[in-house]
């Protein structure tokens, strides 16, 4: 391997960019002639428009259009379309309400887009929003699942009865229903996941221009994915086709899942931009992201687990419900069924599984995938009831995990929700992860809390996921509507120097330089020779973008792919240079040498001659060294890991302290750890914002969201964590080349359930079993409180 | 924002030309609330008036056996100051616990005390340590100044130049922070003066007050011991997402009787 090769961790090289303010992220693009976009957004929750007067803002100086839903209804422009259809019990389809990019005629969520003002400037679109008047007439509105679900509940759409979208399972009941009747023991649990509002520091923003002279469109937008909106809007909504439109995502800063969706204001301002003839720029403000990018999580469930005598699982049944907002948002039916549902297994082999769910529209911001997207969802559920279950049968919950453990010689593992596992090894992280907790020394540790006043926990989660959601059949099969392969082209240079073009996005994981390592290992050309460009469908042959983990376990396996086409061809070259035969031709460290003599030509030379055929064997191959491979994923990738949470609470207050947290994970074999350990460290951070931090709430009665701030909506902060203790083991995925799986979300889905496990075990000796999310000091000190009373 | 006019007077006499008869005008010291507030175009003032320039706010002076900090003298400055952390470090920890460094480095004790937000810190420490305002017309003891949720004794174009901290033989401060925005869920200040035990609540209620059953107790005996069980008349207490009134009560006891904590400490 080379020094900057795989397994080194090399410096991101698109830090540079970052931390001098050189970066170019959507907002920072000017186009010439630009106009503003300011959306009119509906202030309640449920509403009709009875009608919109624009005239007074239509007349104000340095205003050049007010659009509302009817003008771009009557130029044809379709929906924003859902991305994944989920067949219910009985094969009924879910039911799929359109979704206009401004609202033609009801408005269903406070933020809902209404209107745009289109102007001159930022300072003038707003002063004419205020000159707009919106007749709306109230409906009744429903904010929460209970609600939603309540007998008389309104409906959020006529079409949706119950305000069910899906009502859907996975599973064997029959199966399960046996388990329960042969358990010795049912532990039982109702859990609700909190809704979380994702906070990108990046908001969303947007340009559209259209060239007329070509008739061509770009959309420059701040996605994760731009070749997926590209098809989507142009497809679905505009009516563009792939030729004419360009879709440019420029870095972007952080997406969490919240920049994979195609979004009403990308539509609007490309749309717009024709209308007007002139570019059209929109930019959210933080407030608006509180209201339009679609939120995370939301489920509330019913579960059971039956048990033998000795502690064996016996099976597991599921009830969940699902807020999925008031429309369906680009992925969010997938998200509490097929990337929630399949995890129930978790690492345990539980013979029987059954799982219903149902996706319940709401009048909210839409809900869709947020770092983790279902599996946080299933791993907190389950690693709840883990822990309870060992409470109640007083069966130690490290013991009682290893018990249910996949064994590590049992891959492939077939689960009973779909999935089969291809390998891992969850007792060795576990191992590793109570050795650097020093989890021995926790009675101790508890005692000297105790002198100190304090209450102390501890708690873990043996977690696993799900990354690069695979094949792209399978998917298909599942209600996918989109494929899920990646594309990858590895362009060499005439001098040597590389230009690799890949269809997943970097907005903060740090491709640019772990791409470049799989170059520089495959083909030693120096690390600062190579350039990853991404985000922009002008430029990148195809791409599926990033989400679900899936960039090096997909997006790299593409790059590999198109890697081993460029080293065979290079081989080709080399052996005319060398007068050798191809099979004789060893490529090593950036020389391709005939096997056991000294001739040899390095890489550059090789590269030049392709572009320079004089001396090339141009009857056999094409000049050039560029290679596309596509490359669509046998199976999912299964990383999984261990979480330990030590945790103290003041007695006084209830405020929980994280006094330390490991994390002990199994991402496959690992390319750049330090970039790895960043994605752990993040994702602990945000997973610990749900355990104590993070709370959406909406005003039940006026629909409006009362935590629209950063001042009430806490994200951590640095000073809420510890230092993190990180370490990995790793077992290679079984289906690709590299053996890699993906670090992106783990941290999120892991540390939730380990932090909340802690908080309850500091608690256990007040008879308390369960704490909501997140768990704030009022919450801690009621139930210290209660119990006391 | 809407626009403007903005102003950046060189004494206190020219900040007075400016906003007298003007009620569309407004004061603008470290603008922490003002100008997030207009930004958000919920405040449409006609003028700004810019006190930051006005060498009469400025400045932190011993005067006999109290501390006169201007009213222009930002929250790290108050933080940072040896005379502070001399005499009343108490106050110095107060005003290092405000917001952010951000919010420490523009904010000022004038523009939190005029604005009296409920959650602020500084009304506790103005209250607990039984200050004296000092405007551009008359001087306001601390007991008459705090009237309601954003509510003042100021008249609308009075001007704050400083505030007069007598120097306590002991004070403590204790903050329970919401921990989104850092401002105070409860902060109690509790003081031992020339003029008896003072206890003074901010975050809790519509604005700053003191609560008597508590300075009663420590003046018997200054100890947290003495406010064991103690129960005091709660005026209308917040109630939020954040923390109900109950809760609050509750940390109302628990941060005075840290406050007692940090001061005997």
């Amino acid at each position: 391997m080379t020094s900057n090769g795989i397994g080194a961790p090399v410096r991101r090289k698109e830090d540079r960019r970052f931390i001098t303010g050189s970066g170019r992220y959507t907002d920072d693009i000017d186009r010439p002639g630009q106009l503003y976009a300011h959306i009119i957004r509906s202030p309640l929750p449920h509403a009709r428009i009875k009608s919109i007067d624009a005239n007074d803002a239509r007349s104000l100086g340095g205003v050049v259009a007010v659009f509302t839903g009817r003008d771009m209804a009557d130029d044809g422009v379709g929906g924003l379309p859902c991305g994944w259809g989920i067949t219910g019990k009985h094969g009924a389809p879910m039911i799929e309400p359109g979704h206009p990019p401004l609202a033609t005629d009801t408005v269903r969520y406070v933020g809902d887009q209404v209107a745009v003002v289109l102007a001159e400037s930022r300072a003038i679109a707003r002063d004419a929003a205020e000159l707009i008047e919106v007749d709306f007439e109230e409906l009744p509105a429903v904010t929460s699942i209970e609600t939603a679900t309540a007998g008389d509940a309104p409906l959020v759409w006529p079409e949706a009865p119950g305000n069910i979208c899906f009502d859907w399972e996975i599973g064997d009941a029959a199966a399960v229903q046996k388990a329960f009747a042969e358990a010795a023991h049912v532990t039982t649990i109702d859990i609700v996941n909190s809704r979380l509002i994702p906070n990108a520091i990046e908001p969303r923003a947007a340009i559209g221009e259209y060239d007329a002279g070509h008739d061509e469109y770009t959309l420059y937008t701040t996605s994760q994915n731009p070749h997926v909106i590209r098809l989507l809007m142009g497809a679905f909504v505009l009516n563009i086709p792939e030729h004419k439109l360009r879709v440019v995502a420029p870095d972007v800063g952080g997406g969490f899942g919240s920049k994979i969706f195609h979004y009403a204001e990308e539509a609007i301002v490309t749309w717009a931009s024709k209308r007007v003839n002139r570019p059209v720029k929109w930019t959210a403000d933080r407030s608006e992201s509180f209201m339009s990018d679609a939120h995370g999580r939301d489920h509330v469930t019913h579960a059971e687990l039956a048990l033998s005598k000795d502690g064996d699982f016996l099976g597991l049944s599921v009830r969940t419900r699902a807020n999925l907002g008031a429309y369906l948002s680009t992925f969010g039916p997938s998200v509490p069924t097929y990337l929630y549902a399949t995890l129930l297994a978790g690492t345990y082999k539980t013979p029987a599984i059954h799982a219903e769910v149902k996706g319940i529209f709401t009048n909210t911001v839409p809900v869709d995938a947020y770092r983790g997207a279902g599996r946080p969802e299933a791993s907190y559920l389950l690693e709840r009831l883990v822990d309870r279950a060992a409470r109640e049968t007083g069966i130690d919950p490290i013991q009682l995990r290893r018990r249910n453990f996949i064994p590590a010689d049992g891959f492939p593992y077939q689960t009973p929700v779909a999935l089969e596992y291809d390998s891992g090894d969850y007792g060795t992280c576990l191992d590793k992860a109570l050795e650097l907790a020093d989890y021995g020394g926790f009675v101790k540790r508890r005692k000297d809390a105790e002198a100190r006043g304090k209450l102390r926990g501890i708690g873990l989660s043996t977690y696993i996921e799900a990354c690069g959601i695979a094949p792209s059949n399978v998917a298909g099969q599942l209600g996918a509507r989109a494929g899920l392969y990646e594309a990858g082209t590895i362009r060499v240079n005439p001098t040597g120097s590389v230009t690799v073009l890949t269809g997943s996005h970097s907005h903060g994981q740090g491709h640019e330089t772990t791409f470049a390592q799989l170059v520089t290992e495959a083909l030693g050309v120096d690390i600062d020779s190579i350039e990853v460009v991404h985000g922009d469908t002008g430029k990148i042959p195809f791409g599926m973008g990033t989400y679900g983990s899936r960039s090096l376990a997909v997006g790299g396996m593409a790059l590999m792919a198109a890697l081993e086409k460029i080293k065979t061809k290079s081989k080709k070259i080399a052996a005319h240079l060398l007068e050798a035969s191809d099979a004789d031709i060893e490529f090593e460290n950036g020389r391709l040498s005939v096997a056991g003599t000294d001739r040899s030509v390095a890489f550059g030379e090789v590269a030049m001659a392709a572009y320079v055929p004089h001396n090339y064997p141009l009857d056999i191959l094409e000049p050039g060294l560029e290679e596309t491979a596509f490359y669509d994923p046998k199976n999912f990738t299964f990383p999984a890991g261990c979480h330990v949470c030590e945790i103290e609470i003041d007695p006084d207050t209830g405020v929980v302290d994280v006094v330390s947290f490991v994390a002990a994970d199994d991402f496959g074999r690992i390319i750049n750890p330090m970039i790895v350990e960043g994605q752990v460290h993040g994702g602990v951070a945000q997973g610990i914002g749900q355990a104590l931090y993070e709370q959406c709430v909406f005003d039940a009665d006026s629909g409006q969201l009362l935590t629209g701030t950063l001042m009430d909506y806490c994200l951590p902060k640095a000073d809420h964590l510890p230092d993190f203790s990180v370490t990995t083991n790793v077992t290679l995925c079984a289906h690709n080349v590299l053996g890699v799986k993906g670090c992106g979300e783990a941290g999120t889905i892991g540390a939730t359930p380990a932090v909340i496990n802690a908080v309850v075990d500091a608690l256990s000796e007040f008879g308390v079993n369960d704490i909501a999310l997140p768990a704030t000091p009022e919450r801690v000190w009621r139930a210290i409180h209660s119990a006391a009373a | 924002m809407y626009e403007f006019d903005y102003h950046r007077p060189r004494t206190l006499g020219e900040a007075r030309d400016l906003i007298a008869g003007n009620e569309e005008a407004k004061l603008l010291a470290g603008g922490m609330t003002l100008l997030p507030t207009m930004k958000l175009r919920l405040a449409r003032p006609s003028d700004l008036v810019d006190l930051g320039d006005i060498d009469e706010l400025q400045g932190i002076a011993i005067d006999g056996n109290a501390l006169e900090i201007g009213a222009a003298v930002r929250h790290a400055d108050v933080a940072g100051s040896a005379d502070v952390q001399r005499l009343i470090p108490a106050l110095a920890f107060l005003a290092g616990q405000i917001g952010d460094p951000q919010v420490r480095n523009r904010g000022t004790l004038g523009g939190s005390i005029a604005n009296s937000d409920p959650a602020a810190d500084y009304p506790a420490a103005v209250l607990g340590l039984g200050a004296s305002i000092r405007t551009d017309r008359r001087e306001i003891p601390a007991d008459d100044y705090f009237l309601g949720m954003f509510e003042t004794a100021l008249e609308p174009d009075e001007i704050v130049r400083s505030v007069r901290f007598p120097v306590p033989k002991r004070a403590g401060y204790a903050k329970f922070p919401n921990p989104a925005s850092r401002y105070a869920i409860v902060g109690v200040m509790v003081a031992e003066t020339g003029g008896g035990v003072r206890v003074a609540v901010t975050g809790a209620g519509p604005c700053a007050f003191r609560v008597t059953a508590f300075e009663d107790a420590l003046k018997a005996d200054f100890s947290a011991a003495a406010l064991d069980g103690l129960d005091f008349d709660a005026p209308d207490l917040n109630s939020d997402l954040h923390a109900s009134a109950e809760y609050r009560v509750h940390l109302v006891g628990v941060m005075a009787k840290r406050a007692v904590q940090a001061a005997s400490g």
